[in-house]
């Protein structure tokens, strides 16, 4: 028997029950629709997670003062965490494979200029910071370096602020309030838009030490060190630690790699995703019942007509694989609807909610197809063997 | 060509044997035209099973083309049924969801003929057959004869050496039973072996040679052609 013949048989009982086939298939389609929606909401949120925080280049790590995992005991009592200070970003400098760092304390404050006010996020930052985050300046420059206790009142507007506070205006050089202190307008930053809930674009920026004076604080909230991607994050995480170690004495401060911190958030969002992916494989199984069911009720409705086929001269195997076609036919019809379905409610909630992300991996959209496919033929193995086993004579006499 | 030798054939029914068949020994010869009578249950219908490679026999050999047939395995004998031996039955069994045409090729199908020959065959017997403006209906669109014809087009379209008839007017009436008889006799004269199995002895006394069945035994047999 010659495939193109296969298809057109297998079809043509798929078309003379139309009804019931489509149920049939509507089963594996309602599961492989589920296993695909979730899986591209889940991967669309994996990415999207992920381009967040690698916005910055992955190759980041991050001190912060006191240490999150002490075991027990308060480090409190002997009030000793020492901040972070300009000092130690120097220190930071100086060791090998770091390319920048950066110094950072942020808060809020009213930002008055030209009349206008506005409340918004303030970021101190070092003189390295647009480097270290890839964030580029538009127009005018970061401040000069002057990462130290006199570094100058000088502010880099966010897009958004700049807009707000100077409509149609070119604000380089003009003073701004920010916090009721004066700072000359040295830069404006280009749009970045939202990360991970800061909107970049609505926040001035102004020299960490400036903003510590402003905010009235000790020292720095974080330390980012971008290091050459050729080195892992291991080594520069060590040399870090120790000489932070040898400056505080002890180990006071935290360090974060964007890696790990990656590598734990990827893990988690898999795990999802695969949970929610086995849910899925419920319906699935559902739907593989069902094939096996009508592929059984199949069987016996045409017994004579399998006797015809043997008749005809049809060989055992024959009509096992007609049997076999048919089941796999159904399940390959439902799986294709059911990824049409997925794909395309997965798109529609995208329209609907665009700050939902949604992706599907072609590997993952064969990959189910496949298993549509793969059950169709795990179902119809019973009833395809019971159809060829049938002996002729009997099938034929059956009306 | 078709020689059995104390064939029998038997039933388990629950615990009882039932003996469908009690050694049989008949030879019929390529080209024959033979019709088989006997009463209802007498195993005529198992014989041509038998004959047809359908069933297998509880004992005896059954040689066809001089080659013993009963020790075949499930493939080789599905082969020699797609190419020697075409069907007849009562009950037309033609597949509902073809069309005429499509049940015409069904056996060429599963003999995986290519599609260019397949067709130009399928034209022929349409042609043939009379069946030209039937062609692409159902065989719930079609009548009784039509059906008949319809099925003999279907048991001819591998150009078998024979051609067993179970009944084959069985559920027609007269008149169309009588065109039916007509087709299969013209394919008699083509030189292909017909075994007929009836119980209307106007039909059966057409046949060169008559047989007849009783109680799973031949009672009567009138030999060679005349
Ligand atoms: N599968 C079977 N199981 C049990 N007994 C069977 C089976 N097939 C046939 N028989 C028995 O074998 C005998 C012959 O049956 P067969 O069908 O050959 O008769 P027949 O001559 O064709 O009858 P009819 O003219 O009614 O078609 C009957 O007694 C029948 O009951
Ligand atoms: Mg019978």
């Amino acid at each position: 028997m010659l495939l193109p013949d296969l298809v057109k048989l297998t079809s043509s009982s798929f078309l003379s029950y139309r009804m019931r086939s489509f149920l049939t298939g509507l089963g594996i389609a309602i599961g492989i629709t589920a296993v695909i929606l979730l899986t591209s909401i889940g991967e669309g949120l994996h990415q999207f997670v992920l381009a967040e925080f690698s916005q910055f280049g992955t190759n980041i790590i991050t001190v912060q003062p006191g240490k999150t995992q002490t075991q027990g005991g308060n480090v409190g009592i002997l009030g000793s965490v020492r901040a972070l200070s300009l000092d130690d970003a120097d220190a930071l400098r100086r060791l090998p494979y770091i390319e920048h760092v950066n110094v950072s304390v942020a808060g809020n404050a009213e930002v008055k200029a030209n009349g206008r006010m506005r409340r918004t996020m303030v970021l101190g930052e070092g003189r390295e910071f647009a480097g270290a985050f890839t964030m580029k300046v538009q127009s005018g420059t970061f401040w000069p370096d002057e990462d130290n206790e006199q570094a100058r009142a000088l502010v880099v507007l966010g897009a958004k602020v700049s807009q707000e506070l100077y409509p149609g205006q070119n604000p380089l050089g003009s003073y701004l309030r920010v916090g009721g202190q004066r700072f000359r307008v040295i830069g404006v930053m280009e749009p970045k838009g939202q990360i991970l809930g800061m909107d970049l674009d609505d926040t001035v920026f102004i020299p960490a030490a400036r903003a510590m004076e402003l905010f009235n604080r000790p020292g720095l909230m974080e330390l980012q060190a971008s290091y050459r991607t050729s080195v892992s994050a291991d080594v520069v995480i060590r040399a870090i630690k120790e000489s932070l170690i040898a400056r505080h004495g002890r180990e006071d401060f935290t360090v974060i790699s964007q890696e790990q911190a990656l590598d734990v958030l990827s893990s988690v969002l898999d795990v999802l995703t695969f949970a929610v992916g086995a849910l899925g494989g419920i319906s699935l199984l559902v739907g593989a019942v069902g094939i096996l069911t009508i592929m059984t009720m199949a069987v016996t409705e045409r017994t004579a007509e399998i006797g015809l086929l043997r008749a005809l001269g049809a060989q055992q195997r024959q009509v096992m694989t007609l049997f076999l076609g048919e089941a796999m036919l159904l399940s390959a019809l439902g799986g294709l609807a059911g990824l049409g379905l997925g794909v395309g409610i997965a798109q529609g909630l995208h329209l609907l909610f665009p700050a939902l992300p949604v992706h599907t991996p072609w590997l993952f959209a064969v990959l189910a197809e496949l298993t549509a496919i793969g059950i169709g033929l795990a179902s119809g193995v019973a009833p395809a063997i019971r159809a060829a086993r049938l002996d002729p004579v009997e099938a034929l006499r059956t009306e | 060509m078709i020689a059995l030798s104390q064939v029998s054939r038997s039933f388990t029914v629950g615990d009882q044997e039932v003996s469908a068949l009690r050694g049989i020994d008949l030879d019929i010869a390529a080209g024959d035209y033979v019709s088989i009578m006997g009463p209802s249950g007498s195993g005529k219908s198992t014989l041509l099973n038998l004959i047809g490679l359908l069933d297998r026999p509880s004992s005896g050999t059954y040689k066809l083309d001089g080659g013993d047939v009963t020790a075949l395995d499930d493939v080789q004998q599905a082969r020699v049924r797609s190419e020697k031996i075409g069907f007849v039955f009562q009950s037309f069994h033609l597949v509902p969801r073809l069309t005429a045409a499509m049940n015409i090729e069904l056996p060429m199908i599963l003999a995986g003929i290519p599609p260019e020959e397949r067709k130009e065959r399928v034209a022929k017997l349409i042609e043939n057959y009379g069946l030209k403006d039937r062609a692409d209906h159902r065989p719930d669109q079609l009548s009784g004869g039509q059906r008949q014809r319809v099925a003999i087009a279907r048991a001819t379209s591998m150009n078998p050496a024979v051609l067993l008839a179970d009944e084959p007017t069985g559920n027609l009436d007269q008149t169309t039973g009588r065109e039916v008889m007509a087709l299969l006799e013209q394919l008699v004269e083509q030189k292909v072996t017909l075994i007929l199995v009836t119980h209307d002895p106007m039909l059966g006394g057409r046949a060169h040679r008559q047989i007849q069945m009783v109680d799973g035994a031949i009672i009567s047999d009138n030999g060679k052609k005349t």
